[in-house]
């Protein structure tokens, strides 16, 4: 089957809006995911997400699309993993004991030393590798997080932007045809919506000149 | 870095914004979206949107609100005000909040906390507590409802510690004593609460000053401050308060005005 199209995946869990409404104002066509054919389609797999990763991959598997969603990336298609969608990347979480995805080596532990959880509110993403994910998008600029996990990746050089609250862990993370990030793009105004624009362009999903989608329109949203 | 927000509070009765808003340049001056986007625009780390509404009918035009607003405000947003189970909650974040702030119906029934908490995550469940100053003692105060009318005889403190053990992920702290006066958050509340718990506090009450808000981080150890009037009348605006913010070396947000 040929791949196209930009799908958000909705297993319960969490706010679909805020992504679809900030991926449809920058241009993109997101659809709704909610099958293994939907999955099966796409050639970008949005994968958002709150709360804890446990109940999260019981409600994956019991929609049936965990294993899709492997298939799809073993097959080319592009995973993006927002909050807890970046954290199921991996292969295990100390949250609940629950067993994830497994496209990434590594593991979801607490924020060590933090001194406040959740972690919720805006913080800086410091680069740590140049990528074009990070696009228009300052070293140091801040984003919206909420959550009390993170990953800790086996392989050190996926991470892109590193985060401090009280230890620091990986914010963003690229590898092959992955991208994950552990905080909120579609809520970290104008930076996160540069964050969403570089991801579309680098999926092959921007939109073309002929589309209604223009920059003055993008830049005249309120975008905090 | 964790950034310290600021963040302004609409009160929406009815689908529309009232209570002091003085905008002069906009056509629709009491519409919720149009003046959530105005404060994003301005710097608003957050929005929260406050459903005075009393009748139940008002809820479906509060979603209708949350939706229209989720769309033009890409900062966080949340919704409280008469939410008073989990399925209303749902509604309230697949209108597009981030969070539900809940009041009352937690003190009724506060295992509503923990349904909450295990269905959309702690992270979304805002315990709003209003409190008040027990007379005669500096270190207690009463959790009342309705607007400080209804006392509940719980104490402010414990009853946090007991919120946020059932499953709020952050506080919302009013103090009644002093909201809508503009002279200055109840401090030793919010350090009372701040110690008692490890999860965000939000000061709200008594907002009349930059200096005000600096207070309450340095002083209250809040992490975020809340107001409603002085931005609304334009007293102050949110770029002033986060220059007192940076200048009294509390790390916060800077948007380059344009777009944010």
């Amino acid at each position: 089957m040929t791949r196209s199209g930009l799908v958000v995946v909705d297993y319960g869990a969490g706010n679909l809006v805020s992504i679809r409404n900030a991926l449809e104002l920058l241009g993109g066509t997101p659809s709704i995911a909610t099958t293994s054919d939907d999955i099966a389609r796409a050639s970008v797999i949005v994968v958002p997400g709150v709360g804890a990763s446990g109940p999260a991959m019981e409600r994956m598997e019991r929609q049936g699309l965990a294993d899709p969603i492997r298939d799809a990336v073993h097959d080319g298609a592009w995973y993006v993993g927002i909050c807890l969608g970046m954290q199921l990347l991996f292969e295990r979480s100390d949250e609940d004991g629950a067993q994830m995805l497994a496209l990434l080596e590594g593991d979801v532990v607490a924020i060590a030393d933090a001194p406040r959880l959740p972690h919720i509110g805006w913080n800086q993403l410091e680069v740590q590798r140049p990528h074009v994910v990070m696009g228009g998008v300052a070293d140091g600029a801040p984003a919206y997080f909420v959550h009390s996990y993170v990953a800790r990746p086996a392989d050190a050089s996926i991470v892109i932007t590193e985060t401090e609250h009280g230890s620091r862990f990986p914010s963003i993370v690229v590898s092959d045809r992955v991208i994950g990030y552990q905080f909120h793009p579609e809520r970290s105004g104008s930076d996160g919506l540069q964050l969403l624009r570089n991801m579309l362009d680098l999926t092959g999903l921007a939109p073309g000149t002929d589309s209604p989608w223009s920059e003055t329109q993008a830049l005249s949203a309120s975008v905090g | 870095m964790l950034l310290r927000r600021v963040i302004p509070c609409l009160d929406v009765k009815d689908g529309r914004v009232v209570k002091g808003v003085r905008f002069v340049d906009l056509t629709d001056e009491g519409d919720p979206p149009t003046l959530a986007e105005r404060h994003a625009r301005n710097g608003a780390d957050e929005i929260v949107f406050l459903d005075i509404s009393a009748a139940p009918e008002a809820r479906g035009t509060l979603l209708d609100v949350v939706e229209r607003t989720a769309k033009r405000v890409f900062v966080p947003l949340t919704v409280g005000g008469g939410v008073r189970s989990a399925t209303e909650m749902r509604d309230v974040l697949r209108a597009g909040a981030d969070k539900v702030a809940v009041n009352t119906a937690a003190i009724r029934d506060p295992s509503l906390l923990t349904t909450c908490a295990r269905t959309f995550g702690r992270q979304c469940v805002v315990i709003s507590v209003d409190a008040r100053a027990v007379p005669g003692d500096a270190e207690r105060w009463e959790v009342v409802v309705q607007g400080g009318r209804e006392a509940t005889g719980l104490d402010a403190i414990e009853w946090i510690r007991r919120a946020v053990k059932l499953g709020a992920g952050e506080v919302l702290l009013t103090s009644i004593d002093r909201d809508g006066t503009g002279s200055g958050f109840d401090l030793a509340l919010l350090r009372a609460a701040s110690a008692a718990v490890d999860v965000p506090i939000v000061a709200s009450g008594g907002a009349g000053t930059p200096g005000d808000m600096v207070a309450a981080i340095t002083e209250g150890n809040a992490d975020a401050v809340l107001a409603a009037s002085i931005f609304h009348r334009d007293i102050h605006s949110i770029a002033t308060v986060k220059d007192a913010l940076a200048a009294a070396g509390v790390p916060v947000r800077r948007t380059n005005g344009l777009a944010a």
